[in-house]
């Protein structure tokens, strides 16, 4: 083996990887925000929503499901270029997590709906709780415990996903390794690290559910 | 007061109620008995809106229950109900599962709420629960939590819908007694129930219902001691 | 005909024989999928009963199988294969997705297959071990039918997970589909058509088949 580690160039990139691992746990973040969102609402779609609705909502939900993440990122990066639509690296990115996000939290919430019970809702309702309010106050809360563990997967899964960005131009923790990498030529050195602050990465979000969910779910 | 007027109820092809007429006047309590399938929760669910009716009208407090123009919302705010199964909310402690009808359906501030619910569970007993999740607590517990909840709305009625028949035997008295406790307060109930002689105790009148039409309508006493129709002492002289 | 003909003919749209290139890519997504999917799921297997009977193998098999699932595989890719020309081993694109994909998986299922085993409930190996099984008798005849049973759902998630992801592989240069589409895109600029054609190749393999699977795990619910 005539091969010599060079550590040093890393190093001195250590503070861009850090920064740059932020742009990933913020790109997850914000994809898993807009995920839920949007997973919910195809979820009531789907269970409750009239033929066109609950249609869309499938279509979005098996799209998601049954294709490559990689292709629902260069979907959203040329695809919709075909239309004149150009979106940033960043656009591209959070769009892409988002829809697959979403399709895979909507069955998650989906099931975790079909599991509460019908007389929670009735109960809520003779309260003279407005339906909305009773979604929001009686039924969804006990959802999010139902599906909290998926929900934690999901998480992880999108910040694995985010490293994606790298292949539309997106300089997030993996983006910029890559670029870095191939600017020092160290790509092995580079990638260890980068493979490194992933793991930790996905290891803060574990423990940080965890905390978060005895904080949450106290019965 | 709450008004039947000749009330047809039909799931599919099965009738279940056939011209229903019946009124409970401010402060009385009509307690419903009759078999399983006669027609007595369902009357419940027609009076709060929870079933549609397809002939007749009901009112309460001179509002038209199921016409178009009626705020569902607000007349269930006069109506309380509880269920054979508590329904508690398993996410909030024992004091929000009370307070948060208050809270976002009456928009009381969070401290009258909070008062509201303290007070109505120290009424049925629960003052020392407050901060406790309803899954700890016993099936009857829950069920008094339930009708705390409901007290809490401050409605003119309330309706009980065999509140003690999912209940083990040994709690079904706890739960009686806090109906009890609400008939000395001079709360116009509806109680289709089981328990007989709770009935007969307690309420001013019992309304014998059979495949879906009243067959005996009568004070409490006389009902129980002294049915006049066939049907009724039949069925007295099974669950007596 | 002249030069500058041809190349306008080159940059012109999506011809019919690219179907053709197309479907080769596609059988090359396929070979590298069920190569992986296959020695992967049963190094899995291995690796899932290693973790059921030995707390040391929990610890050491399980920190290292916990790495394939919390490094993007991308990552996992293009580490390895730039570290075996370190080692003086260059390796071919193929037997480098080849080698990273199969131990992905195994970690997938790993995870799967120790709860597949799990879900055999003890009496029932009690009760067969009583009647004189030994220890892998008790394995063929009772574990594995109703473990793999209560694992197959999963277990079909994690293998069509592998068959998407195998799109990464297009990373390292190897001539998969989703790389013979870049290409194409490249040249037709008609990327719209292209990206719908090889989404609705993978969707006809992973739909059904995931349908098929919740199909059985149901039937096998209200047995």
């Amino acid at each position: 083996m005539d091969y010599t580690f060079h550590w040093r160039p890393v190093i001195k990139a250590l503070p861009d990887l850090f920064s740059a691992a932020l742009v990933t746990l913020e790109a997850a973040v914000l994809s898993m925000l807009l995920g839920i969102i949007f997973g919910l609402a195809l979820a009531m779609m789907r269970l409750y929503g009239n033929r066109p609705l609950s249609l869309f909502a499938t279509v979005w939900i098996e799209l998601a499901r049954n294709t490559p993440a990689l292709l629902q990122l260069f979907f959203f990066g040329f695809g919709l270029g075909a239309f004149g639509w150009h979106l940033t690296p960043f656009t591209i990115v959070l769009c892409g997590l988002a829809f697959n996000n979403a399709g895979y939290l909507a069955e998650n919430f989906r099931g975790g709906f079909q599991a509460i019970p019908a007389p929670q809702y009735k109960a809520a309702r003779c309260l003279g709780m407005s339906a909305t309010q009773t979604y929001i106050r009686i039924i969804i809360p006990q959802v999010f415990r139902l599906v909290y563990y998926p929900m934690t997967n999901q998480m992880v899964w999108a910040v694995l996903m985010s490293s994606l960005g790298m292949l539309v131009g997106f300089r997030e923790l993996s983006g910029e390794t890559q670029f870095l990498a191939s600017n020092t030529f160290r790509l092995f050195e580079f990638f260890l690290v980068a493979a490194v602050f992933y793991y930790l990465l996905v290891k803060l979000i574990l423990f940080a559910a965890h905390i978060l969910s005895r904080r949450l779910f106290t019965y | 007061m709450i008004e039947l007027n000749s009330v047809n109820k039909s799931f599919g092809d099965l009738q279940v109620l056939k011209g229903i007429d019946l009124s409970v006047a401010k402060g009385e309590v009509l307690s419903v008995i009759g078999a399983s399938g006669s027609g007595k929760s369902t009357m419940l669910y027609c009076i709060n809106a929870l079933e549609q009716i397809q002939g007749g009208s009901i009112s309460v407090d001179g509002l038209d229950v199921h016409a178009k123009s009626t705020d569902i919302n607000k007349l269930r705010q006069n109506i309380g109900m509880v269920f054979q199964q508590w329904n508690s909310f398993p996410h909030l402690t024992v004091l929000d599962n009370v307070a948060l009808a208050p809270k976002i359906v009456l928009k009381k501030s969070a401290d009258e709420a909070r008062s509201i619910a303290e007070k109505q569970l120290q009424h049925v007993g629960l003052g020392d629960k407050l901060d406790t999740y309803p899954t700890r607590m016993s099936g009857g517990q829950q069920q008094r939590l339930a009708i705390a909840r409901a007290l809490a709305m401050e409605p003119g009625y309330m309706l009980f819908d065999e509140v003690t028949s999912a209940l083990d035997p040994e709690l079904v008295g706890e739960v009686l007694d806090t109906l009890r406790l609400l008939r000395e307060d001079g709360m116009t109930m509806i109680v289709v129930t089981h328990e007989i002689n709770f009935a007969r105790d307690v309420s001013d009148r019992i309304a014998f219902f059979h495949q879906g039409v009243i067959e005996e309508l009568a004070p409490a006493k006389e009902l129980v001691n002294n049915p006049q129709r066939q049907r009724t002492q039949q069925f007295l002289s099974k669950v007596l | 005909m002249s030069e500058s003909a041809n190349a306008i003919q080159f940059f012109t749209g999506f011809r019919f024989s690219d179907l053709g290139f197309l479907a080769e890519a596609a059988g090359n997504t396929l070979l590298i999928s069920v190569i992986s999917i296959s020695i992967g799921s049963v190094l899995g297997c291995l690796f899932g009963w290693a973790l059921h009977v030995s707390v040391l193998a929990r610890y050491l098999l399980g920190s290292v199988l916990d790495i394939f699932r919390s490094v993007p595989l991308i990552i996992q890719l293009l580490l390895f294969f730039n570290f075996f020309p370190i080692l003086g081993l260059p390796l071919e694109p193929f037997a480098a997705g080849c080698i990273v994909l199969i131990f992905y998986t195994s970690a997938l299922v790993a995870q799967v297959a120790r709860g597949g085993i799990e879900a055999v409930p003890d009496s029932m190996r009690r009760a067969s071990r009583s009647l004189g099984m030994s220890y892998l008798q008790d394995m063929r005849y009772v574990v594995w039918p109703i473990g793999a049973r209560a694992m197959l759902p999963a277990w079909t998630g994690v293998a069509l997970g592998v068959l998407k992801d195998s799109a990464l592989v297009s990373v390292l240069g190897y001539l998969e589909l989703l790389r013979a589409s870049q290409i194409l895109i490249t040249r037709t600029q008609e990327p719209f058509i292209i990206l719908a054609i090889v989404g609705a190749f993978y969707f006809a393999l992973s739909y059904p088949i995931g349908k098929l699977s919740a199909r059985l795990e149901q039937r096998w619910q209200y047995d």
